[in-house]
C-alpha cells in the first residue's frame, strides 16, 4: 500500500507575495494545502516598550511607523486615545481636517493594496496606474504636512499646521479626477477572465468565523458583516458624513476586492465633503498647557518659546485612568488603549493592530486551498507587517 | 452616575458569589472579576442573549511591578449586535496562569500567545502556546517592568541558534 507523505516547504520571509517579511510553513499534500503555519515578528520593533518611555508627544512619530501606508490613521487612533485621557476637545476645522487626511490615506492605502495585489495575480499594469494617483496624494501630504510617507501631521489637540495657499485646488482636482481612474482599474479587473478565475469562491471564509476570529476592516465586511468603526462608535465628526459601508456576500477574495473599491470611491466622496463644508477655525485646542504653541509664534515670542519647551521636554501630566479610542483604519479597526499612573509617560500603550488579527486567520482561509490561492489570499486580506510586528 | 452597564447587572445577577469591581472612567466600564472565574465569565457575556459580546476586540497584558499581584490581564469585549463595549480585567500574581478563553474566541489565539510571549503569562489549556513575536530561545518578557529598555547587547547582533 502506498505512504502518503506530507510536504513542508517554506515561504518567506523573503518572498515578494508575502508583503513584508512574513514566513509561512506549508504542510502539502501534492498541491493542496493541509496546514499553515504562520511565524511573524521579524519586524518587531518594540514600539509598546519604547512608548513606554517617551512622553505623550514623542509617541506620535512611533504610530506612523506601524502600518506605513495609513499613517495618517495610525496618528488619528493615537491621539484621539490621548485626547479622550485628557477630556479635551478638538476644534472642529481640525476635525475635519483629520477627517479629510485619513481619508486621502485610505484611498493611498488601498491603492498600494490593489497595485501590489494585482501584480502578485499576474496583472502588471496596474500597479503603475494605482502608484501614479498614489504620487499625487503623497505630493499632497508632503505640502500639508512636509513627510510623505511617515507625515505626522497630527497633534495632541489638533493638527500641526493648517492648509498651504493653493492645496484646495489640488485636493478638488485629484477628487474630481478620481473617479476616471476608477473606472479605469475596473476595466482591467473586475470582468477579466483570469482575475475572476484567481479570485472567485477563493479562500471563503464565513460570516461566524471572521468574527470569531476577530477579524476587522474590509475582510470583515466582505464576508458580509455590516460593521465599521466609523459608524458603530463615530468619531472626529464622522456622523457628519455621508457614506455608505459597502459589504461583500460570501466573503471570497473577489468580495474583498469589491469591498475596498466601494470604500475607495466612498473616501472620495467624503474628502469632496470635508472639502466643501471645510469650516473656518482654530486648528487646535485652547488648553496651553497641553498644546504645542505655533511655529511662527515660537520664532517671536519668548512665552511660546519657553511654552514649547516645557512641553517639548516635560510633557504634561494627564489624569490616572484608563482609555480606548479605536479609528478604522485601512485594514481594520486600529485601537489603542493607553494606561496612565499620572507621570508624563504612558503607563502603557498597547496597540490593537488590525492586520495581526486578520493574519491569524489565514490559515483558516487556507486550508484545503491550492498554494497558488496563497498569494491571492494574503492579497487579499492586506497585511503590513509593519503593524502586526509593531 | 449615569445607569448601570447591561453587562455589570447581568454579571451580578449570575455570578452572585464574587466579588466585582466596577470602575468607570470616561464613560468606559471596567470590571475586574475573579482570575478563576475568567473562562465562565467570558463563555456567559459570548453566549447570553441580552449581552452577546460575540466580538473580542482585545486581550492584552498590564505590569505593575513591583505591586503583588503584579499583572493584569485586561479583555476589551464589543457587542456588534447591540453596540456595547465592556473591559474586563483579573488581576495575576506571578508565577500564576490563567485559563484560555480560545475556545470561546479564536482570536484569543495569538493575543493570549502575544501576552505570553511579552509578558511570561502562561494560558492552561490553549491549543498552541508558543512565542509569537520573538523567538524561542528568546531569554526574558520584554513587556515587564524590570525588563530593560536598553540592553548590554542592544548594539550586537542576535543570532538565534536554530
Amino acid at each position: 500500500m502506498a505512504e502518503t507523505r506530507f510536504m513542508t516547504i517554506n515561504m518567506g520571509p523573503q518572498h515578494p507575495a508575502t508583503h513584508g517579511v512574513l514566513r509561512l510553513v506549508l504542510e502539502l499534500d501534492g498541491e493542496v494545502i493541509v496546514k499553515a503555519i504562520p511565524h511573524i515578528g521579524h519586524l518587531h520593533r518594540g514600539v509598546e516598550k519604547l512608548a513606554e518611555s517617551k512622553t505623550y508627544h514623542q509617541v506620535i512619530p512611533l504610530t506612523d511607523r506601524l502600518d506605513y501606508t495609513n499613517a495618517m490613521g495610525n496618528n488619528l487612533a493615537y491621539v484621539m486615545a490621548v485626547e479622550k485621557l485628557l477630556g479635551i476637545e478638538v476644534p472642529t476645522r481640525a476635525q475635519y481636517l483629520r477627517v479629510m487626511m485619513s481619508e486621502l490615506q485610505r484611498i493611498a492605502a488601498h491603492l498600494i493594496w490593489l497595485g501590489t495585489h494585482a501584480l502578485d495575480i499576474g496583472a502588471m499594469t496596474l500597479l503603475f496606474y494605482n502608484f501614479r494617483e498614489r504620487e499625487e496624494i503623497l505630493r499632497i501630504f508632503e505640502e500639508v504636512s512636509g513627510g510623505r510617507l511617515t507625515p505626522t501631521y497630527l497633534r495632541i489637540g489638533g493638527v500641526s499646521k493648517d492648509l498651504p495657499d493653493g492645496i484646495t485646488e489640488k485636493i478638488k482636482a485629484f477628487v474630481q479626477a478620481f473617479p476616471d481612474h476608477m473606472k479605469e482599474y475596473e476595466t482591467l479587473l473586475t470582468k477579466n477572465v483570469i482575475w475572476l478565475q484567481r479570485t472567485k469562491e477563493v479562500g471563503i471564509i464565513s460570516k461566524e468565523d471572521v468574527i470569531n476570529w476577530g477579524v476587522t476592516g474590509p475582510t470583515l465586511r466582505g464576508s458580509g458583516v455590516k460593521w465599521d468603526v466609523r459608524k458603530a462608535v463615530p468619531y472626529s465628526g464622522y456622523e457628519a458624513f455621508d457614506f455608505d459601508i459597502p459589504t461583500g456576500s460570501i466573503g471570497d477574495v473577489y468580495d474583498r476586492y469589491t469591498v475596498r473599491l466601494r470604500e475607495m470611491e466612498w473616501s472620495n466622496s467624503i474628502v469632496k465633503q470635508a472639502l466643501d463644508r471645510l469650516p473656518r477655525g482654530p486648528i487646535m485646542a485652547s488648553d496651553p498647557s497641553i498644546v504645542l504653541p505655533a511655529k511662527d509664534a515660537v520664532q517671536k515670542d519668548i512665552a511660546a518659546l519657553i511654552r514649547q519647551f516645557k512641553i517639548a521636554s516635560e510633557g504634561f501630566q494627564p489624569p490616572k485612568g484608563e482609555v480606548y479610542a479605536s479609528v478604522e483604519a485601512a485594514k481594520g479597526e486600529l485601537g489603542f488603549y493607553i494606561v496612565s499612573d499620572g507621570s508624563n509617560h504612558p503607563f502603557r500603550v498597547r496597540i490593537r493592530p488590525p492586520s495581526f488579527l486578520n493574519l491569524s486567520a489565514l490559515p483558516k482561509m487556507v486550508e484545503g486551498r491550492l498554494i497558488a490561492d496563497v498569494i491571492s489570499i494574503i492579497g487579499s486580506i492586506d497585511i503590513v507587517l509593519g503593524e502586526i510586528d509593531r | 452616575m449615569a445607569d448601570i452597564h447591561p453587562a455589570v447587572k447581568k454579571l451580578q445577577e449570575t455570578f452572585p458569589g464574587s466579588a466585582f469591581e466596577v470602575k468607570t472612567f470616561r464613560e468606559e466600564v471596567t470590571i475586574t472579576v475573579p482570575r478563576k472565574e475568567i473562562a465562565a465569565i467570558c463563555k456567559f457575556f459570548y453566549s447570553d442573549p441580552d449581552l452577546q459580546y460575540q466580538f473580542l476586540t482585545d486581550l492584552c497584558g498590564l505590569d505593575f511591578f513591583p505591586e503583588t499581584p503584579r499583572f493584569e490581564v485586561v479583555y476589551l469585549l464589543t457587542s456588534m449586535k447591540k453596540n456595547h463595549r465592556v473591559r474586563l480585567k483579573i488581576k495575576v500574581g506571578e508565577g500564576e496562569s490563567v485559563s484560555s478563553v480560545e475556545s470561546v474566541w479564536k482570536a484569543a489565539n495569538w493575543l493570549e500567545r502575544e501576552v505570553y510571549d511579552l509578558f511570561g503569562i502562561p494560558f492552561e489549556n490553549h491549543p498552541d502556546l508558543r512565542r509569537i513575536l520573538l523567538w524561542d530561545g528568546f531569554d526574558g518578557h520584554p513587556l515587564r517592568k524590570d525588563f530593560p529598555l536598553e540592553g548590554p547587547d542592544f548594539d550586537k547582533p542576535f543570532v538565534p541558534e536554530v
